[in-house]
């Protein structure tokens, strides 16, 4: 009877195992291989914050207006938490969805593992690490050509040659960009120097503010606003900041001088171009955020025209033509930067 | 010594008042609930929702001072909630707690996006100003709400009876049963105000300290209340130092991450505010007087 009882035992355990294994590749819905796709392409965003976080936002719209131009059919999922982020993945790719977009910055080995159980889905991923098996492509915000250029005029902006920055975490992502910001800013102004804060929280504006008051405090009369609310404490302070990402100069008019902007619609348009006629591949969608496919740009001076001197004006446009014909590269600097006063 | 120079300045003591108002409320409505015999975890989640609602209904045409109302009506209906499920039902307070902080986070969320499904920014509200006075004094009304409000709950638990019967109920219920008071309706009722002051410092850091509602921006600080009602010993005016302290570490911190922060990972700084409240606390609760039934349940007719 023991006997008996084991060998079932065992074949049950085998047969659920199978099941599993074949409900995993071949489960209804999901799609074998990456093959052209008619019509409507079915994408599915995971994004761990929500869509109003700067970083994500790009993306959301870039694939809002995919959706407008009727290319696609889009569907998010927003706030998931790194822990659930691989079951979104699979449901989204078991629901037979051709191109499934998000950031795996938390959960890099798992979800190039899901990427390879559906051999089918195209899987474009913000990510600091490379593309992986056939399908998984990674992109990310290298925007450090127009983040050198807002620091080309921080460094002539500020009075007291004293520029602060607020970060959420010292990560590539964030410090590459700081890092070309000070650059830019050495290079107009050899005497700037930096206070640098991280407040170990992407979404506490309270903080940010107050981080950036204590700089404040400290000399600093030009900010660079990596996170919300250090704006707000240049504006209430009357001193200058520098946007990073999105463009927010509408809601601080006299506060806001220069903005590093991203645009991801280089990015998913290409990606949606290859999902479509079936030659997705896994690579490193990189280039589509430089300003030379003109994924990243330096947003327009608006209320600041005439504000900052001419004379620097020139010379932005100058370094701005130099980088998308090639012949000046922003250098990447993925180390933490350090306060400099 | 540039470290000491800071200390001296207006402007770290005004940062550390304004970073020390949330705590101050979110402390004593901990500090209120627990002397009245129940833990309220609650309180993470009351203080999102209040940060939630009274913004909306600012953003929505409402005054800020009915802001602060909503908020406090919103933080008295989760309270009634957690008091009904731990008090008559006698649950669990810690499974309640932390139930109460979930739903109310999600709850908030939820609502957020029924009402801004497409908005790719949170919009923004006038918030409260700064009184225009000098140095140290430079706070929004909240600010001076907050101390008011210890004072008033100092004067409540130690000078009247009310004050008194809540204090009793924390630790002997069956004395204030035989004293012919309601056991079940004075500890909800300690409840609901304790959760309408936490949800006041949730509203102040969207009604003062910033102008949105972002998901996530009460990031931990009903957690620290819940340190700073046992390093306050439950007594409001302690609370009221426990509360500026930790403040005065984390507007320090701050400061000091400009001044040496090329030398040391600016995790330390980070982590300072809550290794020394860690060391503050094993200091002081040697001589913390716990209320005697906090987190027991009363039954009537139980022995």
């Amino acid at each position: 009877m023991l006997k008996f009882t084991r060998r079932a035992m065992l074949a049950g355990v085998a047969m659920l195992g199978a099941a599993c294994l074949s409900s995993a590749v071949l489960a209804p819905g999901a799609i074998a291989q990456i093959k052209p796709v008619e019509g409507k392409i079915k994408v599915a965003a995971i994004y761990t914050v929500p869509v109003e976080q700067q970083w994500v936002s790009r993306i959301h719209k870039a694939l809002n207006a995919a959706k407008d131009r009727g290319e696609v059919e889009y569907v998010y999922s927003e706030n998931v938490t790194n822990t659930d982020y691989e079951r979104v993945m699979r449901e989204y790719a078991q629901k037979g969805n051709n191109l499934i977009v998000g950031e795996v910055f938390g959960v890099e080995r798992a979800a190039r593992k899901v990427a390879g159980d559906f051999p089918g889905t195209a899987f474009l991923m913000g990510s600091s690490f490379g593309p992986a098996g056939k399908n998984f492509s990674v992109f990310d915000n290298w925007i450090q050509e127009p983040s050198f250029l807002t620091g080309m005029i921080a460094g002539t902006m500020t009075k007291s040659n004293v520029i602060g920055m607020v970060g959420g975490y010292p990560i590539p992502e964030v410090n590459r960009l700081m890092q070309a910001f000070m650059d830019g800013a050495r290079e107009t102004n050899p005497n700037v120097k930096f206070l640098v804060s991280f407040i170990g929280s992407w979404f506490d504006p309270p903080k940010a503010k107050e981080a950036a008051f204590a700089q404040i405090d400290r000399g600093a009369d030009v900010l660079y606003a990596e996170r919300f609310g250090v704006t707000d404490a240049a504006k209430e302070k009357g001193k200058l900041a520098i946007g990073n990402v999105i463009d927010t100069q509408a809601q601080y008019p006299d506060t806001i001088v220069a903005s590093a902007l991203w645009h991801m619609e280089p990015t998913i348009n290409a990606a949606l171009a290859k999902v479509k006629n079936g030659s997705f591949t896994a690579e490193d969608y990189a280039q589509y955020s430089t300003m030379k496919f003109d994924g990243a740009s330096l947003a327009p001076l608006g209320t600041f025209e005439g504000k900052v001197p001419a004379e620097i004006v020139g010379k932005v446009k100058a370094r701005e033509a130099e980088i998308r014909d090639g012949l000046f590269r922003v250098n990447v600097n993925d180390a933490e930067p350090k306060p400099t006063l | 010594m540039a470290w000491l120079d800071m200390l001296v300045t207006a402007s770290f003591w005004v940062a550390v008042l304004r970073i020390g108002t949330p705590l101050i409320f979110g402390t004593l409505g901990e500090l209120i609930c627990e002397r009245a015999g129940v833990l309220n975890l609650g309180i993470e989640g009351i203080m999102v929702a209040g940060a939630f609602s009274g913004w909306l209904a600012v953003y929505l045409g409402a005054p800020l001072g009915a802001g602060i109302l909503v908020a406090m009506a919103v933080g008295a209906a989760l309270g009634l909630l957690h008091g009904i499920l731990t008090v008559p039902l006698g649950l669990s307070q810690h499974v309640a707690g932390i139930g109460i902080t979930l739903l109310a986070t999600s709850l908030s969320y939820y609502f957020y996006r029924m009402v801004f499904p497409t908005v790719t920014e949170p919009p923004r509200i006038q918030p409260f100003q700064p009184l225009d006075l000098p140095g140290l004094f430079a706070q929004t009304p909240m600010t001076y709400l907050a101390f008011l409000l210890v004072a008033l709950t100092a004067y409540v638990l130690y000078r009247t009876p009310l004050g008194l019967a809540v204090r009793m109920v924390g630790e002997n219920p069956a004395a204030v049963e035989a004293q012919g008071i309601d056991v079940t309706r004075l500890r909800i009722g300690a409840v609901m105000v304790g959760s309408s002051l936490m949800a006041l410092g949730g509203a102040f850091l969207t009604l003062s300290a910033f102008n949105a509602f972002y998901f996530n921006m009460i990031n931990g600080r009903g957690w620290i209340c819940i340190a700073l009602v046992v390093f306050a010993s439950w007594r409001p005016g302690k609370a009221l130092l426990g509360a500026v302290l930790f403040a005065a570490f984390d507007a320090f911190q701050l400061r000091l991450q400009q001044l040496i922060g090329g030398a040391v990972p600016y995790q330390i700084f980070l982590m300072a505010p809550y290794v020394l409240s860690i060391l503050a606390l094993i200091v002081m609760s040697r001589r913390a007087g716990v209320p005697r039934a906090l987190m027991i349940p009363y039954r009537k007719g139980e022995r």
